[in-house]
């Protein structure tokens, strides 16, 4: 029972739920509370133990079904009996094996997986080297035909604890653990066998190895069955894990639109985790300074005499955003990840003002915010994405329509490649915003090595932006908006 | 069940505390009766998050009303210290005792030579301000002094700030409140500690180990039906088949701030007093700032009134 549990746990941390050892008692209590008759409950109860957040609670849904799926294939005690039967009348020493499944079967599922206790390594043992060497191809054999899915199972759960199967991480893992776990149920004497019957030449032998044939394929069906289940529980979240990784280092223009579907949850996590990280109090504590009034105010029950002493706050600035986005030609992909993560920092980001352009500045926030993001994206790329690149009229709108969005707590973050078609770089105007903002961020998905070139004025701009950064994958967007939010810690 | 004066002896299961809220009108889940099941069980606090307005303060109140338990109820906020929270000297008394005490001293140190020997015979009465005489609890540590037991309600615990956490932390993992004058206070009965989150912060994971985790969100139709039956019971099945309908399809809509259980059950009981028995387009736009809380929801909203209710009604018809 506590080695189902155990292994469970291990399931879910390998899926990257922070199981952490107390909570691993907790459900070990609330499982001898409740006991495995009642699934649905029993699924409750460890949610309400092991998960600790609503994507946890996600993870535990899907991986219990998986994880205790095995429990609802195991056959009433019946079938069970007639199994230990059988196996009684092969060899005394799997009696005493069968027996132990026996008791566990009493309202207790296994999930085939918890018993590579000493039953069956003895037994297993004994198959592989005394006398009962001979026999074990021909139980394989009499295994497979028997077409008793109770046996097979265990079979197969014995063989696959002792492959260690649930180490798999990768779905090409696969064929090799199957090649263990067949490896481990002895397949090798059954192959002997079969090259035997062959060698044999007789019709006999050909109707023999038929069955051998036929009977290796069933246990090749149910062992890769077995490996395949295993990975959806142990390996397929930590293999995404893997991948999500890799994509954080993408470069955003080359994804695909199967990538950018991926992105999304990982790009809404990111944002949780930039949100939570700034979620720090907003005021702080000036030790030192006395607010004298409050004090009194606060002591006045006390007969003014100042038992509490308030000390003055200083509220810090909120952020504040204004972004204005290239939204021409190849620019387009990386303002499309920028908003995503911006407007999943909703919460954390109130003031947030968004402008893009191509030839002239447009205003796009009342787009973003009344609808869908997709859809939003899609008119504005519509709308505003087909012009020349004009970056000095984009800075002259910006100053002359939208002066007052600009003030002391503002950053102002530029996501472009800095490409003017060689028209006017409105430097004055850039470096009046420049001065009047708290900070100015460039973000540039080009590399830094095509800076300049061309007709790209970003070299120009330089020198009066706060800082100026190559940001073309979500790793770089995360860094960015961290080093934004880092100015309002 | 009725409390003819039965002592609470326990939940048995998780059905017993289904039934149990159910007496007190909580219409509950399995998930979260087996949440207070364990809780009970495994002495765990329950941490709740979960929309505005779907009934996790209200799950506490139920709880202790149908424990028949005190319910003490700590409202969170920025700033919110441990003087607020755990306990507080009588600061006036002290003071008070201290003037009192002022013209007694002759009395007790007038024959002591030097100071030596008045401070030794001050000595014995050093705690005197320091003691239980002089504490006055709040919420946390008035929780550890039931006797007969408790629920703690620590409401909103995403406002306060995280340094408060740190300080719950005592209090939810072993039922005890330190103060430094006196000693470590013991829960008398542990109380049971239900927290609850609107999520606008992330907590500290110390915090959310300590705690069984609950997440109460919006009720399915039939669910939310029960609920508003039980609150607003005078209400005509049809009108609250359709008007449960009609909260959740707006929910689906492109809104900011969905409307909640509480919503719902104002809106019955607004109905049922505008003698309404069928929803109409009219009554519905000249109600529907009850379920909305937002000038540009309401105008969203208002703009499909037509369209949803003829959805609603079709689709009660069809199901009748």
């Amino acid at each position: 029972m506590e080695r189902t549990l155990t292994n469970y746990i291990r399931a879910l941390r390998t899926a990257g739920a922070g199981v952490s050892t107390t909570e691993a008692i907790d459900a070990a209590r609330a499982l001898e509370l409740v006991g495995y008759q009642d699934r649905g409950l029993l699924k409750m109860s460890l949610a309400a133990v092991l998960a600790k957040s609503q994507e946890e609670e996600v993870l535990h849904d899907r991986l219990f079904d998986l994880y205790f799926s095995y429990a609802e294939t195991k056959p009433p005690r019946q079938t069970q009996s007639e199994g230990e039967d059988q196996e009684d009348s092969d060899s005394a020493s799997d009696g005493s094996e069968s027996d132990s499944e026996g008791q566990e079967s009493n309202g207790q599922p296994s999930n085939g997986q918890k018993q590579p206790g000493s039953g069956q390594r003895g037994g297993s043992g004994q198959d592989k080297t005394g006398e009962a060497g001979e026999d074990a191809p021909l139980d394989l054999l009499e295994l497979a035909q028997s077409g008793d899915a109770t046996r097979m199972a265990m079979a197969m759960a014995q063989a696959g604890a002792r492959a260690d199967v649930d180490q798999i991480r990768f779905a090409t893992q696969v064929p090799y653990f199957v090649r263990r776990m067949l490896e481990e149920l002895g397949a090798e004497k059954l192959d002997k066998q079969l090259m035997a019957a062959l060698d044999e030449r007789t019709e006999e032998g050909t109707a023999r190895a038929e069955a051998l044939i036929e009977a290796r394929s069933t246990l090749m069906r149910n062992a890769r069955a077995y490996v395949e289940a295993r990975f959806e529980v142990f390996g397929r979240s930590a293999s995404e894990a893997f991948m999500n990784e890799v994509m954080m280092d993408r470069s955003l223009g080359a994804l695909t639109k199967s990538d950018m579907e991926r992105m999304k949850p990982i790009i809404a996590k990111m944002a949780k985790k930039l949100a939570a990280k700034h979620a720090r109090r907003r005021k702080v504590r000036n030790r030192g300074q006395l607010d004298l009034r409050r004090t009194l105010r606060a002591n006045a029950g006390n007969d003014g005499v100042p038992f509490d002493v308030i000390w003055k706050t200083k509220r810090k600035d909120k952020p504040k955003i204004v972004t204005i986005c290239d939204v021409s030609g190849s620019v387009a992909r990386y303002v499309r990840f920028l908003l995503l993560v911006l407007y999943a920092l909703r919460e954390k980001v109130t003031d947030l003002e968004t402008f893009c352009f191509s030839s002239h500045l447009v205003d796009v926030n009342h787009d973003l915010e009344s609808l869908p993001f997709d859809a939003a994206m899609d008119k504005i790329l519509r709308e505003v994405g087909n012009g020349s690149t004009d970056y000095g009229r984009a800075f002259t709108d910006l100053s002359r329509q939208y002066d007052s969005t600009i003030d002391k707590r503002t950053t102002v973050l530029i996501l472009g490649d800095g490409r003017n078609n060689n028209g006017d770089p409105a430097m004055g105007i850039f470096q009046d915003i420049a001065a009047k903002a708290k900070r100015v961020i460039w973000l540039c998905p080009e590399h830094p090595a095509s800076w300049g070139s061309g007709d790209s004025a970003l070299l120009q701009y330089k020198p009066f932006c706060s800082s100026l950064t190559h940001c073309s994958t979500v790793a770089d967007l995360e860094h960015a908006l961290d080093d934004v939010l880092l100015a309002y810690g | 069940m009725t409390h003819t004066g039965l002592e609470f002896a326990g939940f048995e299961s998780a059905d017993t505390v289904s039934a149990r809220l159910a007496s007190v009108g909580y219409i509950s889940t399995a998930s979260i009766s087996t949440a207070v099941y364990l809780a009970h069980h495994l002495r765990k606090p329950i941490l709740i998050e979960g929309p505005a307005g779907v009934g996790k303060t209200d799950l506490a109140r139920s709880l202790a009303q149908s424990m028949e338990f005190p319910l003490l109820r700590m409202q969170c906020y920025e700033g919110l210290d441990e003087s607020k929270a755990l306990y507080e000297w009588k600061y006036g008394k002290q003071l008070l005792y201290t003037q009192i005490l002022k013209e007694k001293i002759h009395h007790l140190i007038g024959d002591a030579d030097g100071l030596d020997e008045s401070f030794k015979k001050l000595a014995g009465f050093q705690d005197l301000f320091f003691s239980r005489e002089f504490l006055e609890p709040r919420p946390l540590l008035k929780a550890m002094e039931q006797a007969g037991g408790s629920v703690l309600l620590i409401d909103e615990i995403d406002k306060s700030d995280e340094e408060f956490e740190a300080l719950l932390l005592e209090v939810l993992s072993d039922y005890q409140v330190t103060v430094p004058e006196i000693g470590t206070i013991e829960a008398i009965v542990p109380p049971l500690v239900i927290l609850t989150s609107n999520n606008t912060r992330e907590l500290g994971d110390a915090l959310k180990r300590r705690c069984l985790h609950l997440h109460i969100d919006f009720p399915n139709a039939d669910l939310e039906a029960r609920i508003v039956r039980s609150r607003v019971p005078d209400i005509s099945e049809r009108l609250l088949a359709q008007l449960v309908a009609f909260i959740q399809l707006v929910r689906d809509e492109n809104i900011r701030k969905l409307p909640s259980i509480s919503e719902t059950i104002d809106w019955a009981k607004t109905l049922l007093l505008l003698h309404a028995d069928s929803l109409d387009p009219v009554m519905v736009r000249n109600t529907l700032n009850v379920i909305l809380k937002r000038q540009t929801d309401i105008a969203e909203v208002n703009s499909q009134v037509d369209q949803l209710v003829r959805k609603v009604l079709t689709e009660q018809a069809e199901s009748a």
